[in-house]
């Protein structure tokens, strides 16, 4: 939908913070009677054009099919591929979340890491196996799962290595999708793994579980037993349907708000032991190297962290005026509790709207609206959740972390769990591009 | 005749037995330790787990010529998949590729990621013996065996790698 330019719209409502940043409850029920009562001044725009019945008002439309295809006016909004071939190395599918909108992402865009492709697996045949310091060793059919117990849950499920890009000691020139894009949020139904457990019964020398997929590596985790009893669950449906075959099908082990790589596909083994395995993503792939060449290990939580997707890089300004400046933000800790928003570059904010439902472990929408002047502007968020943990500044970020000497590779991962502020610049022409502010 | 106590203590005795069994549906299926030995591959970092079998570099060297060289390169270097050799150690953020003799803290990692995921295109194709065979040779390439020190049980779970004490762990409250 193209934005109107509405210079004048927002004349009656105050801002908040600098570069004209309004106050989040100007279109809320409420926020919107006192504008009303404000009054609008008159848009001053073209007049539109007389309306007549456009060509597919005049015939019957397509068939309904089984299972529905989006618009072909939206087929570009797709995942970006690494490795579209399926050569012998990684395959990464980004998710393109500056065109999309809400909490969910649809399960066809969900992103994927996938080491070595997705099995074909017949739902008939795949079993999965509980073992190791158990009571009594059991295995599972899918019809069996089928009829216990479920929950249902809207979790994120991130990469460790989102956001790398960001490492770099310049801002790397792409849009949200290749800086961001190995972040999604789904509505995942399935088995708490402690449901499971209760039947296997949990000898007390037990403090980690070893999770197994059936892909061709037979990618392994090692996980703290707490975590697989706390909110762990084995995965059968997104967003209300089975598992995407490259997101786990038929099964999956979500331990929600962790990194990406532990959420185990293709569930086949969980054995419970009293150690880690240390086994080779745990130990090489999932390390991350600090400053001093030491590495940190077991970073299992994706920690608080937000970004504006609207506007972003790739998405011109339309003009001086009213622009609903709109985000996500999660936290694998929690919930979110605050988000704040600068479009100066972090010298003033404003808080943002927060879309309720507020969730635990889930992408939450933010929303501020902003009266752009055609000037430019640096637009931040920051985000809070309720466990006190604070999103850092990119400075403070880069103090402990460290950043690399020269930039790498868009797709490459230099380094992991990134969380820092984002900033997007505004020219005055309109165009968004990434700095670092 | 019986009396309402007992009745009651009948019925408890019942009811307590009841809930035993509906704890959960109660629809996994009991399987034997020997019934999961296909899949439970997993070696521990102390070397519980490694098979019987054994390997020397020099016969590691042939079958890394064979069924490694293609994708890793010449000596480990240089191919399209992973580095598996370094000159010097990680010092920096910037410290170029994580490797075996530079990054790697355990070699029973090593052990159980080529049975389980190596050659790429025929994962677990290889014996037992192949690959303690490809581990020696390895971690000899990397100068942390010599090339005559021959793998097994034993032997691999007494090797300590340079990089042992090079982690932290993030989130050890979470354990």
């Amino acid at each position: 939908m193209k934005r109107t330019p509405a210079a004048n719209r927002g004349d009656n409502l105050t801002p908040v913070a600098g570069n004209g940043l309004l106050d989040r409850r100007s279109f809320l029920r409420g926020g919107a009677a006192i504008a009303a009562t404000m009054g609008y001044t008159l848009v001053n725009n073209a007049a539109a054009e007389p309306l007549a019945d456009d060509p597919w008002s005049l015939t019957p439309g397509a068939v309904t099919k089984p299972y529905e295809q989006r618009s072909r006016y939206e087929e570009k909004v797709a995942r970006t591929l690494t490795n579209p071939k399926g050569e012998t190395r990684v395959q990464n599918a980004r998710t393109p979340l500056h065109r999309l909108n809400g909490v969910i992402t649809p399960a066809g865009q969900h992103f994927v890491v996938a080491q070595s492709g997705a099995p074909d697996i017949d739902p008939a045949k795949h079993r999965i196996v509980i073992h190791g310091l158990v009571k009594r060793p059991l295995v599972f059919t899918l019809d069996a799962l089928a009829r216990y117990p479920m929950v249902t849950r809207t979790h994120f499920l991130e990469c460790g290595g989102n956001s790398a890009p960001l490492f770099s000691p310049t801002p790397m020139q792409a849009n949200l999708q290749a800086l961001h894009g190995l972040v999604s949020c789904a509505e995942w139904t399935g088995v708490l793994l402690s449901t499971l457990l209760e039947e296997t019964g949990i000898d007390p020398k037990a403090k980690w579980l070893i999770a197994e997929g059936a892909d061709a590596p037979t990618l392994t985790r090692s996980v703290p037993l707490k975590k697989g009893l706390d909110d762990a669950m084995i995965a059968l449906y997104q967003n209300g349907e089975r598992l995407m075959p490259a997101n786990g099908y038929p099964a999956r082990l979500l331990l929600p708000g962790w990194e990406g790589n532990m959420n185990i596909k293709w569930l086949r083994r969980i054995k419970l032991t009293d150690a880690p395995a240390m086994t080779f993503p745990e130990t090489k792939t999932y390390t991350q190297l600090l400053p001093d060449g030491k590495a940190l290990q077991f970073y299992f939580i994706e920690e608080v962290k937000s970004f504006i997707t609207q506007p972003s890089p790739d998405l011109k300004m339309s003009g001086p005026g009213f622009y609903e400046i709109s985000g996500l933000a999660f936290s694998g800790d929690g919930k979110i509790a605050k988000v704040m928003v600068s479009a100066d570059g972090g010298k003033s904010w404003a808080q943002a709207a927060l879309q309720e439902p507020v969730l635990d472990k889930s992408f939450t929408r933010f929303r501020l609206p902003w009266r752009w002047d055609g000037g430019p502007a640096i637009l931040q968020s920051r985000a809070w959740d309720d466990k006190g943990n604070v999103q850092p500044t990119r400075a403070e970020f880069v103090a402990k972390r460290g950043e690399l000497k020269a930039p790498l590779s868009l797709v490459a991962f230099p380094n992991q769990h990134f969380n820092a502020i984002t900033s997007w610049g505004i020219t005055a022409d309109g165009e968004v591009k990434h700095v670092y502010a | 005749m019986f009396t309402r106590k007992s009745i009651g203590v009948a019925l408890l005795v019942v009811l307590s037995a009841g809930f035993a069994q509906a704890a959960g549906p109660g629809l996994g299926q009991p399987i034997a330790t020997s019934d999961i030995a296909a899949w439970d591959t997993s070696i521990m970092p102390d070397g519980s787990g490694l098979p019987a079998g054994r390997g020397t570099a020099a016969q590691g060297a042939q079958i890394f010529a064979g069924k490694c060289v293609a994708c890793h390169g010449e000596n480990g270097v240089g191919g399209s998949a992973s580095a598996l050799t370094a000159k010097g150690p990680i010092t920096s953020i910037n410290g170029g590729e994580k490797t075996i003799g530079n990054f790697w803290p355990y070699a029973s990692t090593l052990f159980d990621f080529i049975r389980r995921a190596m050659p790429w295109q025929q994962p677990k194709s290889l014996t037992n013996d192949e690959v303690y065979a490809l581990t020696a040779y390895l971690l000899a390439l990397n100068k942390v065996i010599d090339d005559n020190t021959a793998l097994d049980a034993a032997t691999l779970a007494k090797i300590k790698m340079p990089n042992r004490d090079g982690f932290i762990i993030r989130f050890p409250d979470r354990i």
